[in-house]
């Protein structure tokens, strides 16, 4: 193999297939510490990156492979990171360094179930709140949920695809399972697969101003030692990118992070219907907990009980008209999730008590089995 | 009435080979038989020299639930697998074992055994029990084609070892294809009887 698109028909797992749509992706630099049971993303990608070009670091420790991807990138490099949760809890720091320099970079959590050193070869997806808001001060980020290997090779493109459009770090919220799941994954020709790369600055170096928000609000992003001028820092800072330690600097700072994602989240959110033209019942979920889902309503069809699914592709932002108008015209929605109530909170929070709101959540370790969500649904609609 | 999705777990010792087995088994309904496939492996300390696992699920079109909710077919490579995994096996299930390291005990169901790692060793190399197995699942069972599986095995194991795999698979579906054989001449003579 020594082209990035590894086009053909395979039988692969989430995690290889993660990597692969990386480096269709135009991904070049990958920096990560290994950890169960994302360590074969890292494998994978220290294997194909040099045939393509790019380069493959292991780092000390997450902190640093967190910043070592922000330093590709600055540098012109579309990068990412892979771990789990101990390490997405040690890139929290410096996930927000990224959002607040706009440093387009991806972030994989193959996630386990936690807290702390948790059950690290189980899954679970426990950190979907820490997703949005692990690092420190308020801020809008993207988050994407796969539910097979054939979805997390489109979803990691769409990442990458996201976060170069919108100057914003994107996170793909996997899980063991789905990470270890073996599936058909049908790779396309490189020609057919569309790829977005961030907005390069025109005009005079010296007068360049690398954080003014071009048409589109979004600030075009020079490659560092290509001679614009270039000052990044955590601080809150001006259009210059020089600290402005002020209420004022902040507001239209905050309002530029906050903004880019907020007023494009009909461009931002993906979310996938199964079976909801009649539904009464709507099932909300996403990643391996989604199959749990799908399997789920073609048996309470069955039953005759008219249930329908609606997975989340996008997670954060959270699809919250999708979930409003569904509210006006169902009964009820059972979150189907494997933590104890995250997204079902979510759900809760834009159904306004328009419908009933249900949780069939699990402590984690294992998937939820289909026949949960149907007695849920039997005992309460 | 045929069941059109096959629900399957492999089981045995870390080491044996169980995970690229179903990997054989999944690829080759996969892409060779073009079905739907899901593989989903047991991993972690647990799995090292303790009861390991690999659950595999075929089907005609895509599948839901890619975890094993009641086995068709269960295969069985050490006594640990077994005595773990026996209860998911399902009323019409198959049981397909090691006849050397599985003692069958309070199973009345369908079940077809294999000396698999004494053939092995009898080959000269004991890692090959499992593509042995192999061979004798794609026989018994038919739950993937023996074109599929053989083009898996050539594709999936060590480069240079082609060959030698081959062998212990053929092996292996040879000594299935004479078990059907022994099972319908005894239905045959019973009949006559």
């Amino acid at each position: 193999m020594r082209t990035a698109v590894n086009t053909g028909e395979h039988f692969m797992t989430g995690d290889v297939a993660c990597a692969e749509g990386a480096l269709a992706a135009g991904c070049r630099f990958f920096g990560a510490y290994p950890i169960t049971p994302a360590t074969e993303i890292a494998e994978h990608m220290s294997a194909r990156l040099p045939e393509v070009g790019g380069t493959f670091i292991q780092m000390e420790d997450e902190i640093a492979a967190m910043a070592s991807i922000i330093g590709a990138s600055c540098a012109g490099a579309k990068s990412m990171t892979s771990t789990s949760g101990p390490g997405f809890s040690l890139m929290m720091e410096n996930i927000g360094l990224a959002i607040i320099t706009e440093t387009p970079c991806v972030i994989v959590n193959v996630q386990r179930a936690g807290p702390s050193t948790g059950l690290p070869t189980q899954g679970a997806q426990g950190d979907m709140m820490q997703a949005k808001w692990g690092s420190h001060g308020h801020y809008e980020i993207i988050a994407l949920a796969p539910s097979s290997p054939q979805d997390i090779f489109y979803q990691t493109i769409m990442a990458f695809n996201l976060s170069e459009k919108y100057r914003v770090p994107v996170i793909i919220m996997t899980d063991e399972m789905i990470g270890h799941l073996s599936e058909r994954v049908i790779i396309p020709d490189a020609n057919e697969i569309k790829t977005v790369t961030r907005t390069l600055p025109k005009g005079r170096k010296d007068r360049f101003k690398p954080f003014e928000p071009g048409p589109d609000g979004i600030a075009p992003m020079a490659i560092a030692g290509e001679g614009y001028n270039i000052h990044v820092t955590g601080l809150t800072h001006d259009e210059k990118g020089y600290p402005d330690m002020t209420v004022e600097a902040q507001a239209g700072m905050m309002e530029r992070l906050v903004g880019k994602i907020r007023k494009n989240r009909d461009d931002i959110i993906k979310t996938e219907g199964y079976r909801l033209e009649d539904a009464e019942i709507v099932i909300v979920s996403y990643g391996v907990s989604s199959r749990t889902g799908l399997a789920a309503v073609d048996e309470a069809r069955e039953k005759g009980k008219k249930v329908g699914l609606l997975r989340l592709i996008t997670v954060w932002p959270f699809p919250e008209e999708q979930i409003r108008t569904l509210a006006a015209k169902v009964k009820g929605f059972i979150t189907v999730e494997i933590n104890l109530g995250q997204i079902h909170h979510e759900v809760e929070r834009c159904a306004g008590g328009k419908a009933e709101c249900m949780l069939v959540g699990h402590p984690g370790g294992t998937i939820i089995p289909p026949e949960r969500v149907i007695e849920t649904l039997e005992q309460h609609f | 009435m045929g069941k059109t999705k096959k629900e399957i777990i492999i089981t045995g010792f870390g080491g044996q080979g169980i995970v690229l087995a179903g990997r054989i088994l999944g690829q080759s309904a996969t892409l060779g038989d073009r079905k739907h496939s899901t593989l989903v492996q047991a991993y972690g300390p647990e799995a090292r020299g303790g009861a390991c696992s690999a659950e595999v699920i075929i089907s005609e079109g895509f599948i839901h639930y890619p975890y094993v909710r009641s086995a068709d077919i269960l295969v069985c490579m050490s006594q640990g697998g077994y005595d773990k995994f026996i209860s998911r096996i399902n009323d019409d299930g198959m049981l397909l074992f090691d006849s050397d390291l599985v003692k069958v005990t309070g199973f009345s169901g369908k079940s077809y055994s294999i000396p698999c790692t004494r053939m092995a060793e009898d080959l000269g190399r004991k890692m090959m029990a499992n593509i042995i197995m192999m061979g004798f699942i794609t026989s018994i069972t038919s739950t993937v084609s023996s074109e599929a599986a053989r083009s898996t095995v050539a594709e999936t194991v060590p480069k240079g070892t082609e060959e030698m795999n081959i062998k212990a698979f053929d092996k292996g579906y040879d000594y299935g294809v004479a078990v059907l054989k022994g099972i319908q001449k005894k239905a045959a003579g019973k009949a006559g009887a």
